[in-house]
């Protein structure tokens, strides 16, 4: 099972044989005892082992942070990943550092390594730093005991403090060095990769495919140190873009790279913001659509989005390729129109047109970082309040995600009132099968999506939905 | 002066249980426990998990040389389970081996039959069957009974508000290393190094002496690692004693949610009577505790949700009834405020419920009850510079009270799809163990030759800052820097007979006793002084700023000479002292008593904003006027405060521990449970330190801190609940805590 991997540990170049279904968290902490990368829970909920990997993407460097516990070290290869240990001064505490430490940002310090990680590689990767974009790269490390009002106190600290250097934003990295943001051996990082041999060589479908490994190294980490393992990201589906149409993305896209990309901001400006309730940025980091997708949680986000999106899947495998709907590919609870030699390549929808509005919507416990109890997307297209065509999806409520066929055929040619959203809800009643569970009850289930339904219409349609009716 | 070990912290140099560099050859020790809540263990084969590779031992209760007891306060709780198991985590055998991978391997080779037995979970069902820890408890001053009559407005109700999972970062675990002959050494991450040593001690059959057990920090704890810290460390300690050899036990963090226990549900009945302007006459209360299946701290922790039964509020006519009920659940544990929490939420409940009926705000009934000086608590002790009053009117003139009430209104009166709701908190918390010999601590203070200062005390350092407050006690009286002072690791060698970490009194009592012995060296460095300059009875020496003072005047002798002449000399540089805390009392025949030395109050004022379509809500600010007494150290007392705060919300909010009925814990994970991340602390924290309050019994007049700001938490409950008061002014709401979105959609919609 093991294979040679080279990369960058902080200032250490590393070469090993080794097997890449090891977690890079392991690997840090075991094999080279390295121990400021805590462990919280393995499995990406609580950021204690969050580090940065920088790679280089379109002949630049660029830093993200990831959840240690969740990431192959197989996928390091040919990158450089950088620990609390590779980020401290020797003498002083870093700037950012500095500032946990004024505000008392760090009680019992179990989380501290893990947010100052976060926090660093929010500053090395953006020019303009704005506090709450800088609250969301720390949004998923959790800290039980400061209540994080010193956490944020030391976040502005830094935020304010950085922009008031001043930093050139296409030399950045040379630029935080001299300010002492981050050490010195960054500036030769990026030659050092250039020299490393990356081994990407993939052409075995018969392995076990690895998107982000954000669902599968939660349900099965153990199991997969004794398989054979690939990444789909050396499939080269790393790629949103418009093709005549329509948009074509990738399997291997992230969650990320959707919520930053401009053709998402320009079309679905809305979607890409409420991308921050899917998971934290390090998952989203490494979350594939792919993954998501063929992982069929039915209360997985964006299969609720690309199915309301009616979206099709072009799958292939050694001998052929072909084309399904998304809202085909569900055959029950996790089971799939996939075969075991298969691959998914790429999700398509249409562009929406000017009539065309989105919405999607997910309630869940907590409101960030957390599973929704439920979901559900819209995809509307209307003339003078008519409605032509739409696409209802919701997630959490049946055995698969759940393209509400029935209801959206109910509310096609109708024009919007708010009794006819009562009159559909009706319908979506019957399309759902709810079950109880810790997301849940059933009856709150089938509540809660009635409201959401409410919800999209109050948001898209304020004016045509009478607001006392629905509440 | 930050937190003592910040910058190391900072640095990911800090080092916890799971990062110590380990012997050679020490081995790896996984728990095998029990999958059903309850049953006969028909039988028990380890042997094929043995013949796996690697493995070095499958301990079982067969294998301890003595006592399998290791219950605190009742001796119920076996360290492995024998013939019958009580809840699903409950140890049965300890696997041992050469990596946690083998062990692993070998627990799923274990094979173990049951017949299983009827499993309870609700306190009430076991109650029903006479499952009980102890019998009732009951407190009572005055008659009830007799001032029913005397009321306007008399209401019933039953509340129940749920567990809590500590979840402190770091999970539970402790290495075991042998020494020599018979002596092990055992680093733990406890609260409670003692109880280690003791229950290590009694299950191996040696002299507590054989048994040093150390703690240098802890990643968190919250009362999670006072009692529940200890079986982990002696299982270690059992493998490393039969095996010769060093053995590490850190729990996953999916074994350390299914094995320990959490903060004790309750279900509560009360009955309240007051008079129509909202006096309260009488309060009648029963507590269902919802103990699990052994005692552990449930029998204390029932005590203080008596003792603060009333909150803050005076009240002539009191009955409260606890009951301890024993169910198929991990044992629930200590958890920040210790029972205290739960209390005060049926009181505020029952306020809130009074007040809808006389057509009050609940605050004015809040209000007019307030605890004022030489009222009498309800278990007799009376009451001394309260606080009450004073943080109440100075929250609302410090935060503009009536203009917050106004914009609400002003908002709700606008808008339809979202509601805003206000809570007012008031808190009043006794400080001390209600245990009273428990009230003990002890120091010891080395000053080293060169002036560098180390001291060891009972207390353990878990993030709550009782390292810096206590170097900070040592720097005043010595008038040192407090880079010259190290507060050492918690070692029983050192500091013998600890008390645990708890109680919020660490700093109290341990600041004192380091008081005390840092004043005694400090009197022999004076009259050494004195010899040496050859000054007269009537000169004063002192030390300021790490220079000796003659009179006042500077001379030319510093700290460091001065304790280099001293050493010379041949003066004693350490000292050990010990404190007792003055006063304190507690009667249990007669449950009268004056078992605090003092109390800390507060009042927080919380608003929510609710949004009416979806059920979700967000906690928008809380203010807080808290009484710090003269802070040792602001920076750690705010974090502390603020810490606490987002704990209680988690616990009145989003932290839902929900068990199947076969006892299976449901929320078995940090994926579906939930505690606060950075966007569920609210948005706006405001905390005023009460100004001129002193408190004699704190080390220079500091007050504890740790536990009782986790309480105005429960404003968060009360302000959604008000704000789904003003989406929906027909229904009455019966919500139990926490109050998740859940709840709040089928209660406003369903
Ligand atoms: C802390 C945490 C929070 C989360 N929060 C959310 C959330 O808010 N919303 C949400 O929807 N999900 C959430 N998830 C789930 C998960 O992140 C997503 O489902 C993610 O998109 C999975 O992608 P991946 O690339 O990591 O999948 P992987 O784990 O790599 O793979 C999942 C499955 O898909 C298969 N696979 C991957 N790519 C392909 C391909 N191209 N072709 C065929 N098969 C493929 C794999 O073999 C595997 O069976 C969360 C997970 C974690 C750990
Ligand atoms: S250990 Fe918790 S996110 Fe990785
Ligand atoms: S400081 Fe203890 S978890 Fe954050």
């Amino acid at each position: 099972m093991e294979q040679k991997l080279e990369f960058i540990l902080n200032d250490k170049n590393i070469s090993v044989h080794d097997n890449p279904a090891k977690t890079l968290l392991d690997f840090i902490r075991n094999n080279e005892g390295l121990k400021g990368t805590k462990e919280g829970c393995r499995e990406g909920d609580c950021g204690a082992c969050t580090v940065l990997l920088g790679e280089i993407v379109s002949n630049k460097l660029k830093y993200k942070s990831v959840n240690s516990c969740l990431f192959p070290v197989g996928r390091v290869a040919g990158k450089h990943v950088v620990t609390i240990e590779g980020l401290n001064d020797p003498k002083n505490l870093t700037p950012i550092q500095e500032e946990f430490n004024n505000e008392g940002a760090s009680q019992c310090g179990f989380c501290t390594p893990g947010f100052v990680n976060s926090l660093t590689g929010y500053v090395i990767e953006n020019n303009k730093l704005e506090f709450h974009k800088a609250e969301n790269a720390i949004a998923g490390n959790i800290c039980r005991c400061t209540g994080y009002s010193s956490i944020k106190r030391a976040t502005d600290n830094v935020v304010e403090f950085i922009n008031s250097l001043n930093i050139i934003s296409n030399e950045r990295i040379k630029s935080l060095v001299d300010k002492n943001i981050i050490p010195k051996y960054f500036l030769e990082i990026e030659n050092r990769l250039i020299k490393l041999k990356k081994n990407e060589s993939n052409d075995n479908n018969s392995k076990m495919l690895v998107g982000g490994g954000t669902d599968l190294f939660v349900q099965k980490a153990e199991s997969l140190l004794s398989q054979e393992i690939s990444f789909s990201n050396n499939y080269n589906l790393n790629e949103i873009k418009i093709i005549g149409s329509e948009i074509q993305l990738g399997a291997a896209v992230t969650v990320e790279q959707i919520k930053n990309s401009e053709i998402f901001i320009k079309y679905f400006p809305t979607l890409t913001e409420q991308l921050s309730l899917f998971a934290s940025l390090p998952i989203r980091n490494s979350a594939t659509i792919g993954g998501n997708i063929v992982n069929a949680s039915p209360i997985g986000d964006s299969t609720s989005i690309f199915l309301a999106l009616n979206s099709d899947l072009i799958i292939s495998s050694k001998e052929k390729k072909r084309k399904i709907k998304l809202s085909e590919f569900y055959k029950g609870y996790k089971i799939l129109d996939l075969m075991n030699d298969e691959l998914v390549e790429e999700i398509i929808f249409e562009l929406p047109g000017s009539n065309t509005k989105f919405s999607f919507e997910k309630v869940s416990k907590r409101t960030y970082l957390d599973i929704a109890s439920v979901n559900s997307a819209i995809k509307i297209e209307t003339e003078n309040n008519l409605i032509k065509s739409v696409f209802l999806s919701a997630g959490g409520v049946s055995p698969i995600p759940l393209l509400l066929k029935e209801t959206s055929n109910y509310l096609t040619n109708k024009f919007i009132t708010a009794q006819l959203v009562l009159d559909s809800i009706n319908i979506v009643h019957s399309e759902i099968s709810p079950i109880s569970d810790i997301r849940g009850s059933a009856d709150y289930k089938k509540l809660l999506l009635s409201q959401l339904i409410k919800a999209h219409f109050i948001k898209l349609f304020p004016e045509l939905v009478d607001m006392e009716v629905l509440l | 002066m930050k937190n003592f070990d910040a910058i190391s912290h900072i640095k990911g140099k800090s080092l916890y249980i799971d990062d110590f560099s380990l012997p050679e050859g020490t081995l790896h020790a996984l728990v095998f426990d029990s999958k059903i809540a309850h049953g006969k263990i028909l039988s028990l084969n380890i042997e094929k998990a043995k013949l796996i590779e690697g493995v070095y031992a499958v301990i079982t209760a067969k294998d301890i040389p003595n006592e399998n007891q290791i219950g605190g306060i009742i001796l119920d709780e076996t360290l492995l389970a024998e013939n019958e198991v009580h809840f699903i985590g409950e140890p049965i055998a300890i696997v041992v081996a050469k990596s946690l991978e083998i062990a692993r391997k070998a627990a799923k080779e274990i094979e173990i039959e049951f017949q299983k037995l009827d499993v309870i979970i609700e306190p009430r069902d076991a109650f029903a069957k006479n499952s009980l820890i102890v019998p009732p408890i009951i407190f009572s001053s005055g008659n009830v009974n007799e001032a029913w009559k005397e009321c306007d407005l008399v209401v019933e109700g039953s509340i129940d508000s749920g567990a809590q999972e500590h979840l402190y970062l770091e999970t539970q675990g402790a290495i075991s290393i042998p020494i020599e002959e018979n002596k092990i050494k055992i680093i733990s991450s406890t609260q409670s190094p003692t109880a280690v040593q003791k229950q290590a001690s009694k299950v191996l059959g040696v002299p507590m002496h054989q048994i040093e057990v150390d703690v240098l920090r802890l990643g968190g704890a919250f009362g999670g690692k006072e009692d529940q810290a200890t079986a982990w460390a002696v299982m270690s300690c059992l493998a490393a004693k039969i095996l010769n050899k060093p053995v590490k036990l850190v729990l996953s963090r999916e074994d350390d949610l299914r094995m320990t226990g959490k903060r004790h549900p309750y279900s509560s009945d009360y009955k309240i009577g007051l008079t129509k302007n909202g006096k309260i006459i009488a309060y009648e209360v029963t507590f269902y505790q919802n103990a699990g299946a052994v005692a552990d701290l449930s029998t204390a922790v029932l005590e203080r949700t008596l003792f603060h039964a009333t909150n803050s509020y005076f009240i002539p006519n009191v009955k409260a009834t606890g009951i301890s009920c024993k169910t198929n659940l991990p044992p629930n544990t200590a958890f920040r405020g210790f029972g205290g929490p739960q209390g005060m939420f049926v009181i505020e409940s029952a306020i809130v419920k009074a007040a809808s009926l006389l057509g009050l705000s609940p605050s004015e009934i809040q209000k007019r009850n307030l605890l004022v000086d030489n009222n009498s608590f309800y278990y007799g002790q009376v009451v001394k510079n309260s606080q009450a009053v004073n943080s109440w009117v100075k929250a609302e003139e410090k935060f503009n009270c009536k203009l917050m009430l106004e914009e609400i209104q002003n908002f709700n009166n606008k808008n339809k799809l979202y509601k805003k709701g206000i809570s007012f908190m008031p808190i009043c918390f006794g400080i001390s163990f209600t245990s009273s010999f428990l009230n003990q601590a002890s120091a010891l203070v080395h000053v080293y030759s060169d002036g560098s200062v180390g001291i060891s005390t009972a207390a353990v350092e878990m993030g709550q800052g009782v390292n810096v407050k206590i170097a900070s006690v040592a720097s005043r009286i010595f008038s040192i820097n407090v880079n010259k002072i190290k507060v050492e690791s918690t070692n029983t060698t050192r500091v013998a007979n600890t008390s645990p970490t708890a109680a919020s009194s660490a700093a109290d009592m341990n600041g004192n006793a380091t008081l005390i012995a840092c004043t005694t060296i400090l009197n022999r460095l004076k009259n050494f002084a004195k010899i040496a300059l050859s000054a007269t009875e009537n000169d004063v020496v002192t030390i300021v700023d790490e220079s000796v003072l003659l009179n006042n005047q500077k001379i030319e002798l510093t700290w460091q000479n001065l304790i280099q002449k001293a050493y010379f000399n041949r003066i004693s540089l350490s000292a050990q002292a010990f404190y007792a805390t003055p006063e304190v009392h507690f009667d249990r025949i007669i449950n009268q008593g004056s078992p605090f030395a003092y109390h800390v109050y507060g009042t927080a004022i919380t608003t929510a904003t609710l949004d009416v379509i979806r059920g979700i809500y967000k906690i928008d600010s809380v203010k807080i006027v808290h009484d710090f007494g003269e802070s040792l150290n602001k920076n750690v007392d705010l974090g502390q405060v603020e810490g606490a705060l987002v704990q209680g919300i988690g616990w009145m909010t989003m932290e839902e521990i929900k068990y199947s009925e076969e006892g299976k814990l449901l929320a078995n994970a940090l994926s579906t449970y939930k505690i606060p991340d950075i966007y569920s602390s609210p948005e706006n924290i405001e905390i005023v330190f009460l100004e001129k309050s002193k408190n004699k019994f704190g080390p220079l007049n500091s007050k504890a801190i740790g536990e009782p700001p986790l309480m105005y938490g429960i404003g968060a409950y009360f302000a959604i609940l008000d704000a789904m008061k003003s989406a929906k002014p027909s229904k009455k709401f019966e919500i139990s805590a926490p109050i998740t979105p859940e709840k709040v959609l089928v209660s406003l919609h369903g």
